[in-house]
């Protein structure tokens, strides 16, 4: 094993802020991002429908 | 005028746009893409000694000098050719060691001596762990040793 | 052979081949990740000069190819749009563009958490910074145009001329190292050798393939999105989406 325990690990050599806070922020974006996608079908397919039922009714 | 015309005019009115921003872009780039100045060519009268500048090279081996006032610090700048002392007071970066690279943001005095407001470390591509540059070092070593055999 | 391809890039069959396609990429992204975590933090050693903050490169150079690749491939589709009228090369470019500015970021955000530490700055000036953060001006640009024309397919020729006039920043990007001086270093892999030892080189690289893959699942998506609803009045949608 590499790391002798979890507070070696986290410090990373007293480098952890930076090391740290490029892998989260790298996570959250792309975390964000697949969110974003999944939420932009939803209402896409939303508005289709209620364009399809508009025309039906019409 | 055509609808046709109309729109092939907003293109160029586009394109035009776009020309004209990249071009500002490549000027103001231009004036920024010598990052540094090696001290030869400071030596040769190629750097704006005006204003502030920066040069680059390597820390000079057994150069670096902590001053007896514990605030500043002297060093030399060199490219193996020619060489620039520096004084420096702040914090230098980690990667700051003798026989490493350096960049150095300041202005050049009449006397010679460069005064540092900026001090950037630059390392190389190499990655590798310690034993493997240690390695490395040794091969090197023995290396010279043999040609100068 | 021409058959066939007009076959895939008909806007109905390619919903469906992607549908099929995205779980795949996207897992494959994932297990690639976890193993490419794995390798940077528990397999790769600790750097002879820049101790444990050197592990950002496992992060920071894949965000960086992907940001350059991206842009080429939106260029690339830009062009064939342009040049053969098809609807779909469009929707890809347009697809790609929020996954490059992703990158972009990335590579800039970890690059100043690396430039901190191991330089002394955040941020530099230099030929190769300065070139990144103007591509990541050129991907919001380019979504910026797309966003303002209303008509899709001026929004489309438009966006695509963006493209490819910008594309010149990408050498640009790509060589500032080699033809300036630059703060930031020279590349680790070169067609003369790679200088980096080979455990760091593995995680590095499997951390850029796990990169493709989610952004050619993402691409797939978000390109599935804007297919139904540029189509949205063909018979083949009103069929998808209901009665």
């Amino acid at each position: 094993m590499k790391w002798a325990g979890f507070s070696q690990f986290w410090a990373m050599g007293g480098y952890g802020l930076y090391v740290w806070g490029s892998f989260f922020v790298t996570f959250a974006v792309i975390i964000l991002e697949v969110y974003l996608l999944k939420k932009g079908r939803v209402q896409t397919l939303k508005l289709l429908k209620r364009m399809r039922n508009f025309e039906n009714e019409a | 005028m055509k609808p046709r015309h109309k729109k092939l005019l907003l293109i160029g009115i586009g394109l035009a746009g776009i020309g004209l921003i990249s071009a500002l872009v490549l000027n103001a780039f231009r004036s920024n893409l010598v990052f540094f100045f090696s001290p030869t060519q400071v030596a040769r009268g190629e750097a704006p000694t005006a204003k502030a500048f920066r040069i680059g090279g390597l820390v000079e081996v057994g150069s670096v000098k902590r001053q007896p006032d514990g605030i500043n610090v002297r060093f030399v700048v060199t490219d193996t050719a020619k060489s620039i002392p520096v004084v420096y007071q702040g914090i230098l970066p980690d990667l700051f060691k003798e026989g490493k690279g350096v960049v150095a943001e300041g202005k050049l005095g009449p006397d010679g001596l460069f005064t540092a407001t900026q001090v950037l470390a630059k390392h190389d591509e190499n990655y590798m762990p310690p034993e493997a540059a240690h390695a490395v070092e040794q091969a090197q070593k023995s290396q010279k040793t043999l040609v100068t055999e | 052979m021409a058959i066939n391809l007009y076959y895939y890039a008909s806007p109905a069959t390619f919903y469906q081949l992607s549908g099929k396609l995205i779980p795949w990429f996207g897992w494959s992204a994932a297990i690639l990740t976890l193993i490419g975590l794995y390798i940077s933090f528990f397999v790769a050693p600790t750097d002879f000069q820049q101790g444990e903050a050197y592990r950002i490169i496992f992060i920071h150079v894949p965000a960086a190819w992907m940001s350059m690749f991206i842009y080429l491939v939106m260029a690339f589709w830009g062009a064939i749009g342009l040049a053969f009228k098809t609807r779909l090369s469009f929707m890809m470019s347009r697809a790609l563009a929020p996954t490059g500015a992703l990158f972009t970021f990335v590579a800039l955000w970890t690059g100043a958490l690396w430039g901190k530490p191991m330089w002394g700055a955040w941020w530099v000036w230099d030929a190769r910074l300065t070139s990144e953060l103007i591509l990541l001006f050129l991907y919001i640009g380019i979504m910026a145009l797309w966003a303002a024309i209303d008509d899709p397919q001026r929004g489309d020729r438009a966006g695509a001329l963006l493209t490819l006039v910008g594309a010149i920043n990408v050498p640009i990007i790509y060589f500032s190292v080699k033809w300036w001086n630059t703060l930031h270093q020279g590349a680790s892999i070169k067609p003369s050798g790679t200088s980096m030892h080979e455990a760091m080189l593995a995680g590095m690289l499997i951390m850029a393939f796990a990169a493709w893959f989610y952004t050619i699942a993402v691409a797939l998506y978000r390109v599935r999105t804007l297919i139904i609803e540029r189509e949205r009045n063909s018979e083949w949608v009103k069929a998808l989406t209901g009665k």
